[in-house]
Formats: structure tokens, C-alpha cells, sequence
């Protein structure tokens, strides 16, 4: 393990609240030009353990560390305080960062929010307030983006767009992915790993090694599996699937 | 987080009754009470033992009780009533210089924050992934909540705060379309309504802080009624 070439890394990280752990024993790893997705049933920790990567949370033990001078994107699932104050989307997109109009208007372009950029925040689609939220979080050209269930209010083709342009940014920038998201077969094919979270890390490997996984299967079931094979099939037509479909 | 301004105000009446039987003054009193009582919500609400709602309305009322009993025990002689509803003819010209200076910090305070100030309300965990840390923030809107509540008691008065706290940023909302302009157009509602509630009070020998609190109320309904009529057009 070459620690010191990874942008984040955690090492036993635990989190125990009331006596009770919400994460266990974490070791995890992003390097340069990571494509990781974090799957996992609600109340796995999968916000809390992007909190410890950030530093937002101190955890109970086990240490992480960051590269100095990383620089991180981070995207919430959805902001909620927007009506109690105007704001238009290139306010917000701006508060408070140091950007320069060239960065700006790439970014505009890069998520196309170029019509709506005059707009009230108060009046903006799902869609569109997560490609905003996404806009801020790209202006300071980070190394790492990370995601926290970005597509979790969207209907199914804006969720569809909206991976289609995380997967763009992905290939156009020198950019390193942390996404948390439950749409799994959505981001097969984008994604080069998965990790799956239920307070302890379940199995890691590349989605289409993991769907083979015994502890993917027990918490998933079959089939999130053959779903995820159908969506890997087009892809990857080499791969032979016959341990997926065919039995009981 | 308007109320949390009218919780702040209910303990300055300790405030008051502390600094009149220990003789530090009353400005002295009310800013030290306000701020450990600022800083005893923000630790509690950190701890997420209770609600916040539940937090508030439990502290500020035993706040404003220890208050009432602590001024009535020792029979000291002063209007109460004028702290609630305040009477702008117990504020002296040394009032005046220390409502000049409470304004001023407010302001700088405000002003060197801004942006940090306006992240956190909108999203703490977008403002923590920015390097801001938000129990800072929050520590600065009391001790600026604080000077609020100090400086306004003896106009407004301690009841009727929470009222010039929301509503000029409420009518503001509907005219403005940014924070900026919300802030500005609030503080020019704000002082629309003083100096028009003065006058109010002083035509009809009322109380001055419902008489502000009424001017700034008619202001919002106008402004509701203003953009109706913008939107109609």
C-alpha cells in the first residue's frame, strides 16, 4: 500500500455513538483518478464515513489522512434553506470562492446551466438544483469530487442524465469520484469500483466482480445482481454470466 | 433561528435584575446573561440531547421567570413593564453612545462574515466542506444577537424583539433579489418603522415598541400587496 500517493486514506477508522458502531474498522483508499461508488442499506454510515473523509467528523478511533493541499468538491444530497433567502444561482454558485470568469463560465457550459443562471434559486426543477449544486462544487477545480446520493430526487431520465454528466466530467477532467447512490445499475457503467457499506466495509472490488460477491448477494439479493449483469452485458459482452442466472 | 433571537431576548430580564442588585449597570447585565445564555443553547444543542424547539422554549422561559422573580424579590424599583414593551423615554444619552457602539460591531461583525454567514444558513455541511466551521458562525450570531437584543431592549422591548428580528427581513424577501439588497431593504424597513413608530407613540402617548412593531407589520402587508401588484402588470 503506497499510503503516500492516495488522496484520502483511512486506516481502522470506527465510529461508535451510544455504545453502538455506526462505522467499523474502515479502511479505504482513493487514489488519483478513482472512480469509487458506495453502496449500502440505509443507516449503513455511508454519510457518516464521507463526513470522517472529509474531516467534518472526528471518529471514535483509527486515522485518516489527506494529501495536503487536496482539494475537494463536495455535493450534498439537496440544500433546503432557499426560500427564507433570494439568491440567484450564480450567487450561490459564487459565495464565498475565489473563481475568475474563465472558470466560471466553463463551468456553466460543463453542466448547462447556462439559461438559469439569472434564475432564483426558489424557482429551479430537482434537475436543475442538483446540476447547480454540482457547479459549485467543480468551480475551485477540485481533485476529488464527492457525491452524497446526487441523483436521489430525480425522476429516472434525470437520474440517468444527470450520471451521464458526472461520467463526462469524470473523463474530460484530471478528477478523482466518491459517490455515495443506490442506483447502482445506473452507474455500473461508469464506475470502476464498489464498495459496499453496512457499517463495516461488506466487499470491494469492480461491479461486475462484486455481483458475484456472497455478502453483495445476502444484502442485495439476486436481483440487484442479475440487474447489474443486464447493464454490465452490454458492455462487456466477453464476460459469461452463467453464475448469475440459472439457479434455483 | 428567529426564535433562538427571542429566547436571548427572554433572558435579558435576568440580565436587567442582575445588573441593577449587583450594580454593574443594566447594558453590562443584559450582554454578559444574553451571551452565557447564547453560548449554554449552542453547547446544549450540539449535544443533541433535546429538540431545538423543545431546548428553547424550556431555557427561555425560565430565563424570563428567574428574571421576573429576581427583580420582584428584591423589590427593586423599576418599570418592568418598560422592558417589556420598552419606553423610549428611559433611554439616557449614555445609552445613546453605547446603542452607537453596539450598532457599529454589529455591523463590522456582520459585514467581515457576510459570506461565511450567508454558506452556513444555506447548508452546514456545504459551508464545513469549505473549510468554515460552523459552530463559529453560530457563536457570532449570538454575540451579534446579543448586542441586538442589548442595544433594542429599552426601545422595542424584550417581548415584541423577535418581531423587528423577522418582520423587516420578511417584507425585505419579497422586494429583493439577492441577500444583499434583503439586507439592505431590511434595515431600511427597519428604520422606517422606528422612526415612524416613535412619531406614533409620541402623537398618541402609546407604548414605542408595539407602535414600531405595528408600522413594520403594515409595511409587510404593503409589500406583499406591492409585489401583487408588480406580477399583475
Amino acid at each position: 500500500m503506497k499510503i503516500t500517493n492516495a488522496l484520502i486514506s483511512s486506516k481502522n477508522v470506527s465510529v461508535l455513538k451510544h455504545q453502538k458502531f455506526i462505522l467499523e474498522n474502515i479502511d479505504i483508499q482513493i487514489n488519483k483518478n478513482d472512480f469509487i461508488t458506495i453502496i449500502g442499506p440505509n443507516g449503513a454510515g455511508k454519510t457518516m464515513l464521507l463526513k470522517c473523509l472529509m474531516g467534518f467528523y472526528k471518529p471514535t478511533s483509527g486515522s485518516i489522512e489527506r494529501k495536503e493541499q487536496l482539494k475537494i468538491g463536495y455535493m450534498p444530497q439537496s440544500i433546503n434553506v432557499i426560500n427564507t433567502m433570494p439568491m440567484t444561482v450564480k450567487g450561490f454558485i459564487t459565495v464565498r470562492k475565489k473563481y475568475d470568469d474563465i472558470s466560471l463560465n466553463k463551468v456553466i457550459t460543463e453542466v448547462n446551466i447556462r439559461e438559469i443562471v439569472d434564475k432564483q434559486l426558489s424557482v429551479l426543477s430537482g434537475g436543475e438544483m442538483q446540476r447547480v449544486l454540482l457547479a459549485r462544487s467543480l468551480l475551485n477545480n477540485p481533485d476529488l469530487l464527492i457525491l452524497d446520493e446526487p441523483a436521489q430526487n430525480l425522476d429516472i431520465s434525470g437520474q440517468l442524465n444527470f450520471y451521464k454528466l458526472i461520467q463526462e466530467i469524470y473523463s474530460k477532467r484530471d478528477i478523482s469520484i466518491l459517490m455515495v447512490s443506490h442506483d447502482l445499475h445506473l452507474v455500473m457503467v461508469s464506475t470502476k469500483k464498489v464498495l459496499c457499506l453496512y457499517k463495516h466495509i461488506c466487499c470491494s472490488g469492480a461491479p461486475q466482480q462484486i455481483a458475484k460477491d456472497p455478502e453483495f448477494l445476502a444484502m442485495f439479493g439476486k436481483d440487484m445482481a442479475n440487474m447489474m449483469s443486464i447493464y454490465q452485458h452490454s458492455h462487456d459482452h466477453s464476460h459469461d454470466h452463467s453464475y448469475l442466472v440459472g439457479e434455483e | 433561528m428567529s426564535y433562538y433571537g427571542e429566547s436571548i431576548a427572554h433572558s435579558s430580564l435576568l440580565g436587567v435584575g442582575l445588573g441593577i442588585l449587583l450594580g454593574t449597570g443594566i447594558n453590562f447585565g443584559v450582554i454578559i446573561v444574553c451571551l452565557l445564555f447564547g453560548i449554554l443553547f449552542l453547547w446544549l444543542q450540539q449535544s443533541k440531547i433535546l429538540s431545538t424547539d423543545t431546548l428553547l422554549g424550556v431555557l427561555a422561559h425560565l430565563a424570563l421567570s428567574i428574571g421576573i422573580i429576581v427583580i420582584s424579590l428584591n423589590r427593586i424599583k423599576i418599570d418592568i413593564e418598560a422592558f417589556l414593551f420598552g419606553d423610549i423615554l428611559t433611554v439616557s444619552s449614555s445609552d445613546l453612545w453605547i446603542m452607537y457602539l453596539g450598532v457599529g460591531i454589529t455591523i463590522l461583525l456582520i459585514l467581515i462574515n457576510w459570506s461565511s454567514l450567508l454558506l452556513v444558513t444555506i447548508d452546514e455541511d456545504l459551508a464545513r466542506a469549505e473549510g468554515i466551521n460552523p459552530i463559529y458562525i453560530n457563536l457570532l450570531l449570538t454575540i451579534v444577537l446579543t448586542i441586538v437584543v442589548a442595544v433594542s431592549l429599552q426601545i422595542i422591548g424584550l417581548l415584541l424583539i423577535t418581531a423587528m428580528l423577522i418582520i423587516p427581513a420578511a417584507t425585505s424577501r419579497r422586494l429583493a433579489n439577492s441577500p444583499g439588497q434583503m439586507a439592505l431593504i431590511a434595515t431600511l424597513v427597519g428604520v422606517i418603522s422606528v422612526i415612524s413608530g416613535i412619531f406614533l407613540s409620541v402623537e398618541f402617548d402609546a407604548p414605542s415598541g408595539p407602535s414600531i412593531v405595528v408600522i413594520s407589520a403594515i409595511l409587510f402587508f404593503l409589500s406583499y400587496s406591492f409585489k401583487f401588484l408588480i406580477n399583475k402588470d
